[in-house]
């Protein structure tokens, strides 16, 4: 401290202005690479985009034309059959977590609910890899939506009992002291109430899973037929992108881009909703 | 409309006693149903690790320890060691950290600090940086094949040749497809994590601990850092950790520019590969019963690790968040 006294005044200002430079510098380079990403998508997959690309299935090597639409099929089936799966368990996982908070158990949940959310893709990929595939014999559909399943339940049920929280508990003790019945109150007050944060985690984790290829490869497997069956190897476009991504041909290259800018305006999309949802939540909270 | 729910129930009803049994049933089912939510995602998790150890046995018994200290790994001969994937995942783990980090904590000051009285600007600009968590890892790698590693090749991996070439970290010819590589592709994807973690914890930093280095006229770099740093200190490192976990379960974009080919060399312009991506490259296409299962040891071990990057940065960052709940 002492020192600082004496130093001088203009070196520390110059000091000052350097950190501040460097700051600026790192939010500068913190953004770039978004908008490279998002430009290169946008300029290698435009030319990709038509008709035939979203609604025709795969052509063989060098035969031109043909489309990804077993992709699209094989990627929303195991979404929405994840969906089915993950939205009842993580709400009502969330649920618990938010209004039974106070149990000690909760706690403890809600840490292995977290842990669960950062856990590799990829590790949940062989489990389920494991559990279905070895006993089934067969890389499904089933396998991949469970993954995704797997993967989307921790989102939902974390945002699920942190929009819960953030009701006032005013509005429950009211409810309650009308004589409502705890459970009444939870369904009719406070999951209208909160309803937006829900409505937040269900499509964030749905853009979460629409993105995810590492389970995938080792459940869905990818595929170039239509799909007919649940219970056979899926194509789906994150699958997609990485095969053909990484094949020497070219014209599967300018597929892999096409399918990414697809794959890209949906998670986008369901990301700049979700901030559409989240301001209308914020505003009948204040008022 | 909520309003009107309200006053219907048994306002009116003076019948309290069944009511209240009802009631109390439905209370009793309902948190039983929210509870079995609850317990089932704990399953999971328990499931998951034993599945993981029964799939692994194979490989446990016959390998034992020497797993994770042998460098081959020959699927023709059934010898399999983890060494080269555990060395890949640590040196790409430690070029994001290096590179992402200042630059995650320079974003998360800025938010905190300097844009401190335009929160909604920060807000903005935060959620611009917290998109790029929204873009699917396969495109980050499809990226990162055709344009980043190119672009690493001429513009850093050549001239750091030229230069630095008498150093063991710079041997070799660059070919774009290496530890450099999937270290600078995994450093832009932790820096969403690490930067809205570190803008959390700087945020709940008493404005006492600013306020007090600013009386003493410091300047806002000296608040800073006298001040607002050390105090998140623990938070920021949990942050940090949080962001190691990121690095060391991301898959699809390190496969696609690491070059796949289990080595262990001081040179980063060597090709590498990780713990995620022999699993993701070489799973479906593994055919003994023993590499499988060898597989799903690397499996395990990334289990292993991620908890124990995940409780510790939970607790590190809970021990300073918690606390600031209290004082705002």
């Amino acid at each position: 401290m002492e020192a600082k006294q004496h130093s001088n005044v203009s070196r520390r200002k110059i000091v000052n202005r350097i950190a501040i430079g460097a700051i600026f510098a790192a939010v500068v380079l913190a953004i770039i690479p978004l908008f490279l990403i998002l430009a290169e998508v946008i300029i290698k997959g435009a030319p990709e985009m038509n008709l035939d690309f979203l609604t025709k299935l795969p052509t063989p090597v060098n035969v031109s034309g043909g489309g990804v639409v077993n992709a699209i099929e094989g990627s929303f089936v195991m979404v929405g059959f994840a969906s089915l799966i993950s939205l009842p368990v993580g709400i009502g996982a969330g649920i618990f977590l938010s209004e039974w908070g106070e149990m000690r158990f909760a706690s403890f949940a809600s840490f292995v609910n977290d842990v669960l959310a950062e856990f590799p893709s990829i590790v949940i990929g062989i489990f389920v890899y494991v559990i279905i595939v070895l006993t089934t014999h067969t890389f499904s559909a089933l396998a991949g939506g469970l993954a995704l399943s797997i993967i989307m339940m921790p989102i939902i049920a974390r945002t699920t009992e942190e929009s819960l929280k953030l009701v006032p508990r005013s509005l429950r003790e009211a409810s309650m002291a009308l004589g409502v019945s705890r459970w009444r109150t939870i369904t009719r007050v406070v999951l209208s109430t909160g309803r937006g944060g829900l409505i937040t985690g269900v499509l964030l984790s749905i853009a979460r899973a629409a993105g995810e290829t590492a389970p995938l490869l080792l459940t869905a497997l990818g595929s170039t037929l239509a799909l007919t069956s649940l219970f056979q190897p899926t194509a789906a476009l994150p699958l997609l992108i990485y095969t053909y991504g990484i094949s020497p041909f070219r014209d599967w290259q300018d597929k892999a881009w096409g399918a990414s800018l697809v794959l890209v305006l949906v998670v986008l999309v369901l990301n700049l909703s979700v901030k559409a949802v989240t301001r209308a939540k914020f505003i009948t909270v204040v008022e | 409309m909520s309003k009107q729910d309200l006053n219907q129930p048994q306002v009116t009803q003076p019948a309290p006693v069944a009511g209240r049994s009802q009631s109390k049933i439905g209370d009793a089912i309902f948190k039983g149903v929210a509870m079995a939510a609850a317990i089932a995602v704990i399953g999971v998790v328990v499931v998951l690790a034993i599945e993981l150890f029964q799939g692994s046995s194979i490989s446990l018994t016959t390998f034992g320890p020497s797993f994770f200290s042998t460098t081959t790994w020959d699927p023709v001969h059934n010898i399999f060691g983890a060494l080269p994937f555990i060395y890949g995942t640590l040196v790409t783990s430690a070029i994001a950290l290096v590179i992402g980090v200042p630059i995650s904590i320079g974003v998360a000051l800025f938010l905190s600090e300097i844009m401190k009285e335009r929160r909604q600007v920060a807000d903005y600009l935060g959620s611009v940086v917290e998109l790029l968590a929204a873009v699917p890892s396969v495109v980050f790698g499809l990226w990162a094949l055709f344009i980043l590693s190119p672009m690493v090749r001429d513009y850093i991996e050549k001239p750091l040749k030229t230069y630095l070439g008498f150093l063991p970290t710079f041997q070799g010819t660059p070919f774009g497809l290496d530890f450099l590589t999937a270290g600078i592709i995994l450093s832009i994807m932790i820096i969403p994590t690490v930067s809205a973690i570190s803008r959390e914890v700087l945020r709940s930093v008493p404005n006492s601990q600013r306020e007090a280095l600013i009386a003493l006229g410091a300047t806002k770099w000296e608040m800073v850092r006298h001040s607002v740093l050390p105090y998140a200190r623990s938070g920021l490192f949990g942050a940090v950790i949080l962001g190691l976990g990121r690095a060391v379960g991301e898959t699809m974009a390190v496969t696609m520019v690491i070059g796949n080919s289990p080595s262990i060399t001081a040179s980063l312009l060597h090709p590498g590969y990780t713990l995620a991506s022999v699993i993701a490259n070489e799973f479906t296409e593994a055919t003994s019963p023993l590499y499988v299962s060898a597989l799903v040891e690397i499996g395990l071990t990334l289990f292993f690790v991620a908890l124990a990057i995940n409780i510790i940065a939970r607790l590190l960052v809970w021990r300073i968040t918690r606390f600031s709940k209290v004082r705002t």
